[in-house]
């Protein structure tokens, strides 16, 4: 569904270096940036304000001229065959509107459906699916300037479904909604991927959305691809441990000597206890064999790490490897 | 709308009143071919034509272009140009009904008026909606400068001072010395209101002005599909 190879923008930066002077200098958002999205994936793409995400999505939907590097969306040659790609695709900007400021959400769809060519039965149908699906009814003859938040939002994702792309792509779409809205566009969108196969690719900085819909994450950070694959590999691969955390009955010792154990934090005197252990040297059933073997397990847990703490190990990473100035690190070779 | 139609009403009074008084200081009561009845129905067509070609300019584009929000029009699959056109031809078919008639029709009420012979009206459309299509070229182009300025407010306003003076606003082109005139054929401003008020009131030779406005109207619209394509290629369309 979408190629991208050693794909690069640079763009040039004026700077005052005088009274009239400007000096230039090239900055490179994107930097090398490879993958592929097959159809039917739903892949979230993170990185920091400023990491190359926006610049990527604008290549990928045809608005920016790679400098260098290939990109096939869909089949086409974005910057090449925009209008082309624009009937295949589907774009959200959760900053942007693509619904008319003063017009009803309803004339705006007719809009789209005129300006897409969608066939009149096509256009009913898919409305009133979305229509049901995000409970657009309410507001659908109130002027978008008037929506809320929330509703715009799910007045934006209608907007861009009604010509049945198999790829949707969306830019922050959960930005600024509250906890409700956010689960609820989520919900749809994952509905979305799992029965119509609809290709997703989501740019975000809200963690919950890649938990809730990507199985698959691109960590991009300085223009360049940090990590590549699903959640759960990265975090085994950025922080191999996992926290037991168990409530014992009566405080014992910290059990620091148990095997795989790294670590111990003690809370309640000894009564509660976190170990952090290795998966790859034990399990967290032969743990907690071990530990009830030693007291009276009252309650337990175990904590994944947070996906907040996996994308933020991946940047210090990055960070630590430029500052001691070592370029070969694995994810630069791509 | 019956604002704006009010003060392009209130507006043609004191111009009327200005050019008449000009007139009447001249022996013949003419000047450059113009009589009271051409001067007053210049004037009022004028008053009507200025908002139906938005003389002014406009700058919907250029904002969208400054915030960004242009992505949004160049990822759709039509031909960004030919959807700004269509939508300007619709506010024009709209403001021939509110804001072209009226001026008009005050005009004739008051005036001694000179409608134009039967055969002349298609004509007078026609040249009408060239004009439109001159004025829709302009403003493209004046909008479309934001992807390199960022802010086009200087060319907005010089835009501005150059249409009211050489459109044919503040006195008929026919006022103008004979170089001048002679100048003003090199550019499109005459037919973005002046060539439709001759076509009105029968100035000129029919073919000439018609033949010029349409040329203009291909000339820009032929520019700023180039200037786009360019804009789109080589400008960074702004904003995460």
């Amino acid at each position: 569904m979408i190629e991208v190879r050693d794909l690069r923008r640079e763009f040039r930066i004026s700077e005052k270096a005088g009274f009239l002077r400007r000096a230039h200098r090239t900055v490179a958002a994107v930097d090398g940036v490879s993958f592929d999205v097959a159809a039917g994936e739903a892949v979230g793409y993170v990185g920091p304000n400023g990491a190359g995400k926006s610049t990527t999505i604008k290549m990928l939907t045809g608005i920016l001229v790679p400098t260098s590097g290939t990109v096939r969306v869909s089949g086409v040659d974005p910057s090449r065959q925009r209008k082309e790609l624009a009937r295949r695709i589907g774009v959200v900007f959760g900053q942007r509107s693509q619904l008319w400021w003063d017009l009803p959400l309803a004339d705006s769809f007719e809009l789209l459906k005129a300006i897409y060519r969608v066939s009149g039965p096509d256009f009913a149908k898919r409305l009133a699916e979305c229509a049901d699906l995000l409970e657009l009814g309410p507001f659908l003859t109130t002027p978008v300037r008037q929506l809320s938040l929330g509703q715009r939002m799910r007045g934006e994702v209608t907007a861009a479904l009604l010509h049945a792309p198999d790829l949707l792509v969306l830019d922050e779409p959960t930005i600024g909604l509250d906890l409700e809205s956010k689960e609820r566009l989520r919900e749809f969108l994952a509905e979305l991927n799992t029965r119509r196969g609809t290709t997703l690719l989501l740019t975000t900085h809200d963690l919950d959305d890649i938990q809730r819909l990507c199985p698959r994450l691109v960590v991009i950070d300085h223009g360049t691809v940090l990590a590549d694959g699903p959640l759960a590999d990265l975090s085994a691969e950025v922080s191999p441990e996992r926290v037991l955390v168990v409530d014992l009955d009566v405080a014992v010792e910290p059990l620091a000597d148990l095997p795989g154990v790294v670590s111990v934090r003690t809370e309640l005197g000894g009564r509660r206890q976190h170990l952090a252990f290795r998966r790859d040297v034990t399990t967290a059933a032969a743990l907690i064999a071990a530990v009830a073997a030693r007291a009276e397990v009252h309650d337990l847990s175990v904590v994944e790490p947070e996906i907040d703490d996996v994308v933020r190990t991946l940047y210090a990473r990055r960070h630590a490897d430029r500052s001691v100035g070592n370029v070969g690190v694995p994810h630069d070779s791509r | 709308m019956v604002a704006g139609t009010a003060t392009n009403v209130v507006f043609g009074l004191l111009r009327v009143a200005v050019l008449l008084a000009a007139l009447g200081s001249t022996a013949s009561g003419r000047i450059a071919g113009y009589d009271v009845a051409a001067t007053v129905t210049y004037v009022w067509l004028g008053q009507g034509l200025l908002a139906f070609v938005v003389l002014w300019g406009d700058s919907a584009l250029a904002n969208r272009i400054r915030s960004g929000d242009v992505v949004v029009d160049l990822y759709r699959p039509w031909d960004l140009q030919t959807a700004l056109l269509a939508e300007d031809l619709g506010r024009a078919a709209y403001c021939a009904v509110t804001r072209l008639v009226p001026p008009v029709v005050v005009g004739a009420l008051l005036f001694p008026f000179r409608w134009p012979a039967p055969e002349r009206w298609p004509v007078f459309v026609v040249s009408a909606v060239l004009a439109v299509l001159v004025s829709f070229g302009m403003r493209f182009l004046v909008n479309a400068s934001t992807f390199w300025l960022l802010d086009n407010r200087g060319v907005v306003a010089l835009h501005g001072v150059g249409t009211g003076i050489l459109c044919g606003l503040n006195v008929p082109l026919d006022f103008f010395p004979e170089w001048a005139r002679f100048a003003l054929w090199f550019t499109p401003m005459p037919a973005i209101m002046q060539s439709p008020i001759d076509v009105f009131i029968g100035h000129g030779s029919l073919w000439l002005v018609v033949g010029h406005q349409v040329f203009w109207a291909a000339a820009l619209f032929g520019v700023g599909k180039v200037v786009l394509a360019r804009a789109v290629r080589k400008v960074v369309v702004q904003g995460g």
